[in-house]
């Protein structure tokens, strides 16, 4: 079935079966592998993408429903080489251990921060439970959110 | 995981739908977030031959208001009824538990008509949906018809929706100072157990979700309140077969049942 979408900017048309998700779209076909993928059943969200504006999680999303939408991916968020504030804070405040779960972890804070620009601890907090890191790295995780928001 | 081959048909219109549905008949399962339907069709639990998505039918993902309703497109998603300023003014404890439901990601996508329809009996919102007396507005080739919050969910995953129609909307009657307070699954955030109460004029209405095969609306806890909360609270599974599972047994279920019922009532003030 094809399917147009914009990704990172840049428009791509593409011929997909049906049962292809997004997660496995993204990855096998525009090869862009920082989308990871854990669980498969959208609960750990090492998947999360921004898709028109909103963090989703792409493994349960079938490729054709992004038919005609905006997707971000992890790869898209630096610009002119630059690193994204959150990127350059997870850097600085050691937000990843094996790093398996960050792009994840970059995304959803991405919304996170547009929707509440100075949160509090627990609200971070919060605003992660629907990604997890098996290094258990949460602390610095949190850490690093917070440090982005008070840079920006 | 990956699906069993399936078709997928993006409809672009409630009529398109509904001529789907009647010409696959079982065979067809509507998509719209897809966060119910695609994880069991990877689990392969779910093998629709035809998917058609309703998630870009216009006119599904608005929210107005309707004298004393708020009335709620089906594709609204969970983000947008917890974020709504005409939800939070008119039934702010439906915006309240839209907030509960998952996570950031899941509440971006997940949408009210398809968590109403998946009727999965630890679902957050059929608790208020009960308890605030809402409307079901569904359609079929045949035409429109509204269903009570009451006569809607049967059993587990089973609702009074017919096959061949689809959730356009939901009528929620405007209340004041409604709770809702769930005891979460730790890791999946659903209910355990769910209790909305809201108050009324003749009392209060409290729907339980998470304890039986479905939410129900427990009348038995209505009648009994007169203003003491334990007293009411302790019938709050009468008549009802307490559902038991490697989360929580059916007695500690039940238990549950009466604390979150007697905070809920206490929590009305």
């Amino acid at each position: 079935m094809k399917i147009n979408l914009k990704v990172n900017g840049k428009d791509h048309t593409s011929d997909v079966e049906p049962m292809m998700s997004l997660a496995a779209y993204l990855r096998e076909v525009l090869l862009l592998t920082g989308t990871h993928v854990g669980c498969d059943t959208s609960s750990c969200g090492a998947c999360t993408i921004k898709m028109d504006g909103k963090a989703v999680k792409s493994c349960t999303i079938l490729a054709v429903q992004a038919d005609g939408c905006d997707i971000t991916t992890i790869e898209g968020l630096s610009q002119n080489g630059e690193m994204h504030p959150l990127q350059a804070s997870f850097k600085e405040n050691h937000g990843l251990q094996c790093g398996f779960c960050t792009p994840g972890m970059i995304m959803t804070a991405e919304n996170l921060l547009s929707e509440n620009p100075n949160p509090t601890e627990e609200e971070i907090r919060h605003g992660l439970e629907g990604n997890f890191c098996r290094c258990t790295g949460y602390h610095n995780i949190v850490k690093s959110i917070q440090h982005a928001a008070e840079s920006n | 995981m990956i699906p069993a081959k399936f078709e997928y048909i993006k409809a672009s219109s409630v009529s398109e739908a509904l001529g789907l549905l009647d010409k696959h008949g079982d065979e067809a399962q509507l998509l719209s977030g897809g966060h119910s339907l695609i994880p069991t069709m990877k689990l392969r639990l779910n093998q629709p031959k035809v998917v058609v998505d309703i998630g870009k039918i216009p006119g599904l993902n608005s929210i107005s208001e309707d004298g004393s309703n708020v009335v709620i497109g089906a594709n609204c998603t969970h983000h947008q009824i917890a974020t709504s300023s005409v939800v939070q003014g008119g039934v702010n404890v439906l915006a309240q538990t839209a907030k509960e439901i998952g996570d950031i990601q899941v509440r971006n996508k997940g949408t009210i008509g398809g968590s109403l329809a998946h009727a999965d009996p630890a679902a957050d919102y059929p608790a208020v949906i009960l308890a605030s007396g809402a409307k079901i507005e569904v359609e079929g080739s045949g035409g429109k018809r509204t269903i009570d919050a009451t006569d809607f969910f049967l059993g587990i995953f089973e609702t009074a929706l017919e096959s061949n129609e689809m959730i356009t909307a939901v009528h929620v009657p405007k209340s004041s100072g409604g709770v809702y307070l769930k005891f979460s699954q730790p890791a999946s955030r659903f209910a355990v157990v769910g209790c909305a109460a809201i108050k009324n004029d003749s009392g209060v209405s409290v729907g339980l979700t998470g304890v039986a095969g479905c939410a129900y609306r427990a009348s038995a806890v209505e009648s009994a309140y007169n203003g003491d909360a334990k007293a009411a609270a302790a019938h709050a599974v009468d008549g009802v077969e307490v559902m038991g599972d490697n989360f929580a047994s059916s007695k500690y279920r039940a238990h549950l049942a009466k604390v979150f019922t007697e905070r809920a009532l206490n929590a009305l003030g």
